[in-house]
C-alpha cells in the first residue's frame, strides 16, 4: 500500500512536468496545426540554461545567502531565454512555410529539432551536465516506507502555479481569448482584428517557457541534463496533449499527469526497462479508440 | 543591389543580433562566477562571416548581379537536359548499369565501402519511397523494418544456420509481417498524427531490441554470424562431375554485387508497382484520399499494402546490412536513422528514383568528404533539413506530378 | 455634390495562386448605400469579398477604401479602419461564450466604458444572445448564430459592412429578421452595407443598388427596382 502512494506521488510529480512541456505542444498545434518537434529542444534548453544560471550562483557564492532568489532568478531567465528562442525558430523556420504543405513545415520542424539539440550538444558537450545537488536536498515528510521530499513538493507546486497562472492567462485575460479564437478560427481572427503573427509569437513564447521551466526540474530531479534530454520526453508529452484532445489546454494538463501516472506505475509494477514504452502505447491507443482525445480537440474546425 | 539590401538588412541584422543573444548565455556564463564574451564572439564571428558571405550571394542573385554566372550555367543546363532526352532512357540505364558494374574494378577498398553504404540507403530510400512519395503516408518509424531484417538474419543464422540467401526472404517476411502490425492500427489516423505514431512504433522496436536480452542480446548486440556465401560451379574433374564449391563472400567487391544486385531488383519492383493497377491506387489515395475511397478504392488495404511493401524491402536491405557487418546491435536503428531515410527521399526529390540516388549519395559521401567536421555533421544535416524546405521542398530532382495532396491545398 | 465613394474597386484581378477568381472587377459604394451583389454559384461573390477584406492575394488592380489605397494593408488592420465582413457560414468562434465573441468583435478598442454600452446595445438588437449570454457559440442554431456574427461585426464600429450570404440556410422567418436589422444599422448607425447573396430576390429588394458577377466578372450595374424588373434578371436570378 505504501508503495501505491509512493508511486502516486512520484507520479504526479512526473506528471506534472510532462503537462508543461505537453502545453507547448498542444498550444502550437492548436493555433498552425504543426507538430513542433523541436520542442522538445526548448525543453532541453531550459535545462541547460537552468544550470548554468544556479552555476554562475552556486561560483558567485549568492547561492548559500539567497538560494530562494538564484533559483527564482534562474527559472524567470531561462523562460525568458527559451521564449526568445522559440520566437525566433518560428520566424525563421515555420512562418515562411504556413503557405506550404504539412509535410515540409513538419520537416522543418524535424530539421531544428536536429539542428538544435546538436547546437546543445557543441556548446556545452556531450557529457550530462549536473545539477547543483545542494539545492533541495532533504525529505519533507516520512510516514514509513511513503517520503515526499523538498524537491517534490517544489515541482509539484510551482507546476501548479505556472497552470494555475496560465489559466488566468488564456480563459480570463483578452490576449487569451484572442489565442483560443484563433486556435478556432484563424480567418475569422484576422476578419476582428486580431494580427494571428503576434498571437502566434506569444504561442510560442508562452509554450516555451513552459518547457524551460520542466527543463529545469527534471534537471533538479534527475540530477543532471544532456542535449538530447528533448528527444523522449518530448514524444511522451506529446502523446500526453494528443491524450488530452490537441489544442485544449486543460487536455493537456490532464493528459500530461496520466502519462506521467501509467510511466511511474507501468515502471514500478510491471517493468521498468519498458517504461518509455507504455507513453507510447497510450498514444497509440488513443489514436485509434478515440482521436479527438479525452477533453475534445480545440482546432480549427474551418479548414480541415 | 543597394536596393535589396535595404529591404533586408533589418531581417538579417536581426537574426544575427538573435543569434548571439542565444549563444551568450550557453558560452559566456561560467561556473566559477564568471561573465565572459569572448567565446561567444568568436564563434558568433564565424557564424556571421559564413551567412554574410551566403547573404551576399543572395543580394546580388536578386538583384540580377550574378547573371554573368548562371545565364550561362542555365544555358548550359537547359542544352544539357534537352540532349538528355532526346537520349532514349534504356541508353542511360545501360550506361548506368555498365558502370555500376565495373565500378569495383577501378577503385579501392574504401570507395567500394562507401558504395556499398550508398546502395544500403538507396534499397532503404525506394523502400520508403513507397510509402512517403507514391502512398502519400509519412513514416518516421521506418527504420524498425530495417531492424527486424537486420536481427532476423542475424537470429536465424546463429541458431538455425541458414544461409543468407535462405534468409533473405525470410527476414523480408518478417519485416512484412512486422508492416502489417504496425500498419494496422495505424493506416486511420490523419497524417500529422500518423507521423507520431510512427515515430512511436520505431521506437518501441528499438526498446525491445535493447531490453530483450534472451533474444537479441540487448545493447551487446549480436555478432559472429555468417556472411553471405555462394555455391560456385567446379569444374575441376571435367565438365559432367561439376561439383558446388562453397566460396564465402569476404572480399568487398563481391558484397558491392550483391547489394548492387539486391538495389537493381528493388528498383525494377518499384518501377513496375509504380506503373501497375496497385501504383494508380496509391497515386489516388495520395492526391485525395476521401475521393478514391468514393471510387470503390479499398483505401485501408492498399496503404497497408504499401506499408507492408515498404517494409519488405527495409527488411531486405537489413539483412544484407548485418550479414556484412557480421555485429548487429540496437544502436544501429535510432530515430536518426529514419530521419536520415527520410530527409533522403524527400531532399532527393520525393517520388523520383534519380533523386532517391541522389539524396543517399549526398548524404553518404559529403559527410566522408567533410570528415574534419564530423563533429557539425548532424548540425549540418538539420541546417540543411530547414534550408531545403524554405527554399526547394520539392527536393533536387522532383518527380514528375499532377496536382497537389489534397491535405497540402489549404486556401 | 459628389460624395466620394466610401469603398471603390478598379480592375480587379484576385485569386489563388495560379487560379484567376477575379477577372478586372470594378465598382464603387458610396457612404449610407446598400449594395448587393448577385450572382451564381462560383461566380465570384465571395471571392469579391475576400479580396476587399485582404484574405485572398490581388493580383491586379487596386482596392481604395475611403480613399486610400489598402491592397498591401494587412487583414487585421481593416476593422481598425472601420472596415469589417461578415463571412460566409457565420464563423462565430464556437467554443467561445457569445460574450467572449462579441468582445472578440472589440478586440482593437480600448473605449472600455463605450464597449460596454455597444454590447448592452447588441443585446437589444438582439435580445435572444443577450438571454444566452454564457452559452457557447457553437450550441446556437443556424440563425442565432447568424445574429452573433453580426452582432459581432458591429462591436468593431464599422463604417462599411460587408456580408456574405447572410441568408444561407436560414428559414425565411429568421432571414427576413437579419434583413430588418441590417436595414436598421443602415439607417439608424449609417452603416454602409455591401452584401453578397445568392437570393437575389432577397438581395435586390433590401438593396439600394446592385451589381450582377459571372465567372469573375461584372456583366450589370444598376439601381436594385430596376434590376428587379429587368427581363434578364429575372429569367436568370429570379426564377421566371
Amino acid at each position: 500500500m505504501e508503495y501505491f502512494i509512493q508511486q502516486l506521488i512520484n507520479g504526479l510529480t512526473l506528471g506534472g512536468i510532462y503537462a508543461l512541456i505537453a502545453l507547448g505542444y498542444t498550444m502550437v498545434y492548436g493555433v498552425i496545426q504543426l507538430i513542433n518537434f523541436a520542442h522538445g529542444e526548448f525543453f532541453a534548453a531550459g535545462g541547460y540554461v537552468g544550470v548554468i544560471i544556479l552555476g554562475y550562483c552556486a561560483g558567485k557564492g549568492i547561492m548559500e545567502t539567497h538560494p530562494w532568489l538564484c533559483l527564482a532568478g534562474s527559472f524567470v531567465l531561462t523562460m525568458g531565454y527559451c521564449a526568445f528562442l522559440a520566437v525566433g525558430v518560428e520566424k525563421v523556420a515555420y512562418m515562411p512555410l504556413r503557405k506550404q504543405s504539412r509535410l515540409a513545415a513538419l520537416l522543418s520542424a524535424l530539421g531544428m529539432s536536429i539542428f538544435l539539440s546538436n547546437g546543445l550538444m557543441l556548446t556545452q558537450g556531450v557529457f550530462d551536465k549536473p545539477y547543483p545537488g545542494e539545492l533541495f536536498d532533504g525529505t519533507l515528510f516520512e510516514f514509513g516506507l511513503v517520503s515526499i521530499t523538498y524537491l517534490q513538493v517544489m515541482i509539484v507546486s510551482m507546476t501548479i502555479v505556472l497552470l494555475v497562472v496560465l489559466n488566468i492567462l488564456v480563459f480570463k485575460t483578452k490576449m487569451g481569448m484572442a489565442m483560443r479564437a484563433t486556435a478556432q478560427d484563424k480567418t475569422m481572427s484576422s476578419l476582428v482584428a486580431i494580427g494571428s503573427n503576434r498571437i502566434i509569437s506569444v504561442t510560442f513564447a508562452i509554450g516555451a517557457g513552459l518547457a524551460a521551466a520542466a527543463g529545469i526540474m527534471v534537471g533538479l530531479y534527475y540530477g543532471s541534463v544532456r542535449y538530447d534530454m528533448g528527444f523522449i520526453p518530448g514524444i511522451k508529452a506529446f502523446a500526453a496533449a494528443v491524450l488530452g484532445g490537441i489544442g485544449n489546454i486543460t487536455g493537456a494538463m490532464i493528459g500530461g499527469l496520466i502519462i506521467g501516472m501509467v510511466e511511474i506505475f507501468g515502471a514500478g509494477y510491471i517493468s521498468g526497462q519498458y517504461k518509455d514504452v507504455f507513453a507510447f502505447i497510450i498514444l497509440i491507443a488513443v489514436l485509434y479508440f478515440k482521436p479527438t482525445g479525452i477533453m475534445g480537440e480545440n482546432i480549427d474546425d474551418t479548414r480541415v | 543591389m543597394i536596393q535589396e539590401f535595404k529591404k533586408t538588412w533589418k531581417k538579417y541584422t536581426i537574426g544575427m543580433l538573435w543569434v548571439l543573444g542565444l549563444l551568450w548565455p550557453l558560452l559566456g556564463i561560467h561556473p566559477d562566477g564568471t561573465l565572459s564574451f569572448e567565446k561567444t564572439f568568436t564563434v558568433w564571428f564565424y557564424i556571421f562571416a559564413g551567412t554574410f558571405v551566403f547573404f551576399i550571394i543572395y543580394l546580388m542573385n536578386q538583384s540580377g548581379s550574378l547573371k554573368f554566372f548562371t545565364t550561362p550555367v542555365s544555358k548550359a543546363w537547359e542544352k544539357g537536359s534537352v540532349f538528355t532526352k532526346t537520349v532514349p532512357t534504356w541508353v542511360w540505364l545501360l550506361l548506368a548499369f555498365v558502370l555500376a558494374l565495373i565500378y569495383p574494378q577501378f577503385t579501392g577498398r574504401y570507395a567500394q565501402d562507401v558504395a556499398i553504404n550508398v546502395l544500403i540507403y538507396v534499397c532503404l530510400g525506394l523502400g520508403l519511397n513507397i510509402v512517403v512519395g507514391l502512398a502519400g503516408m509519412l513514416d518516421l518509424g521506418y527504420i524498425a523494418f530495417y531492424g527486424v531484417g537486420a536481427y532476423s538474419y542475424a537470429l536465424l543464422n546463429m541458431h538455425f544456420g541458414m544461409s543468407f540467401w535462405v534468409c533473405l526472404p525470410f527476414a523480408a517476411l518478417f519485416a512484412l509481417i512486422a508492416g502489417c502490425i504496425v500498419g494496422y492500427p495505424t493506416l486511420r489516423m490523419r497524417g500529422d498524427y500518423l507521423a507520431i505514431v510512427t515515430l512511436g512504433f520505431g521506437e518501441i522496436v528499438r526498446i525491445i531490441l535493447n531490453n530483450w536480452m534472451e533474444l537479441t542480446n540487448g545493447p551487446n548486440g549480436i555478432m559472429g554470424f555468417d556472411r553471405p556465401g555462394i555455391y560456385l560451379p567446379n569444374f575441376e574433374n571435367g565438365f559432367f562431375s561439376m561439383t558446388w564449391e562453397h566460396l564465402w563472400l569476404k572480399k568487398l567487391h563481391l558484397l558491392y554485387y550483391v547489394v548492387l544486385a539486391l538495389a537493381i531488383v528493388t528498383i525494377i519492383c518499384i518501377h513496375r508497382l509504380n506503373f501497375s493497377r496497385v501504383g494508380r491506387a496509391w497515386e489516388s489515395i495520395r492526391e485525395d484520399e476521401t475521393a478514391s475511397e468514393l471510387m470503390g478504392v479499398n483505401t485501408f488495404i492498399y496503404k497497408l499494402l504499401a506499408y507492408a511493401m515498404g517494409a519488405l524491402f527495409a527488411g531486405m536491405a537489413g539483412a544484407f546490412f548485418s550479414a556484412r557487418m557480421r555485429f548487429v546491435s540496437p544502436e544501429s536503428f535510432t530515430f536518426l536513422e529514419s530521419a536520415m531515410v527520410l530527409c533522403m527521399v524527400v531532399l532527393g526529390g520525393m517520388g523520383s528514383i534519380p533523386g532517391i540516388f541522389l539524396g543517399a549519395a549526398a548524404l553518404i559521401i559529403l559527410p566522408e568528404v567533410f570528415r574534419e567536421f564530423e563533429l557539425y555533421r548532424m548540425l549540418a544535416f538539420g541546417g540543411v533539413m530547414v534550408i531545403m524546405m524554405l527554399f526547394r521542398p520539392e527536393g533536387l530532382i522532383p518527380a514528375k506530378r499532377v496536382g497537389t495532396r489534397s491535405e497540402e491545398r489549404e486556401a | 455634390m459628389v460624395t466620394e465613394p466610401i469603398l471603390e474597386l478598379n480592375n480587379v484581378h484576385a485569386g489563388y495562386g495560379k487560379i484567376n477568381a477575379l477577372k478586372g472587377i470594378s465598382l464603387k459604394i458610396y457612404p449610407g448605400e446598400i449594395v448587393a451583389i448577385i450572382g451564381a454559384n462560383g461566380a465570384g461573390k465571395s471571392t469579391t469579398l475576400m479580396t476587399i477584406s485582404g484574405i485572398v492575394e490581388i493580383q491586379q488592380g487596386e482596392v481604395k477604401y475611403d480613399g486610400q489605397l489598402i491592397n498591401k494593408v494587412a487583414a487585421e488592420k481593416l476593422p481598425t479602419m472601420g472596415l469589417c465582413q461578415v463571412p460566409e457560414g457565420r464563423r462565430i468562434f464556437p467554443r467561445l461564450t457569445i460574450m467572449e465573441n462579441l468582445r472578440l468583435g472589440a478586440f482593437y478598442r480600448k473605449d472600455t466604458d463605450q464597449i460596454q454600452k455597444d454590447m448592452e446595445y447588441a443585446y437589444s438588437l438582439f435580445p435572444i444572445l443577450g438571454e444566452r449570454k454564457k452559452q457557447h457559440g457553437g450550441t446556437l442554431s443556424g440563425g442565432e448564430q447568424q445574429m452573433l456574427a453580426i452582432a459581432r461585426a458591429l462591436m468593431t464600429k464599422p463604417k462599411l459592412l460587408l456580408l456574405d450570404e447572410p441568408s444561407l440556410g436560414l428559414a425565411p422567418i429568421i432571414v427576413q429578421q437579419i434583413f430588418d436589422i441590417i436595414k436598421k444599422i443602415n439607417k439608424e448607425d449609417n452603416v454602409t452595407i455591401l452584401l453578397v447573396e445568392q437570393n437575389a430576390n432577397l438581395a435586390l429588394q433590401a438593396a439600394d443598388r446592385g451589381y450582377v458577377i459571372e465567372t469573375g466578372e461584372i456583366t450589370m450595374e444598376d439601381e436594385a427596382d430596376k434590376l428587379i424588373e429587368n427581363p434578364k434578371i429575372r429569367e436568370a436570378y429570379l426564377g421566371e
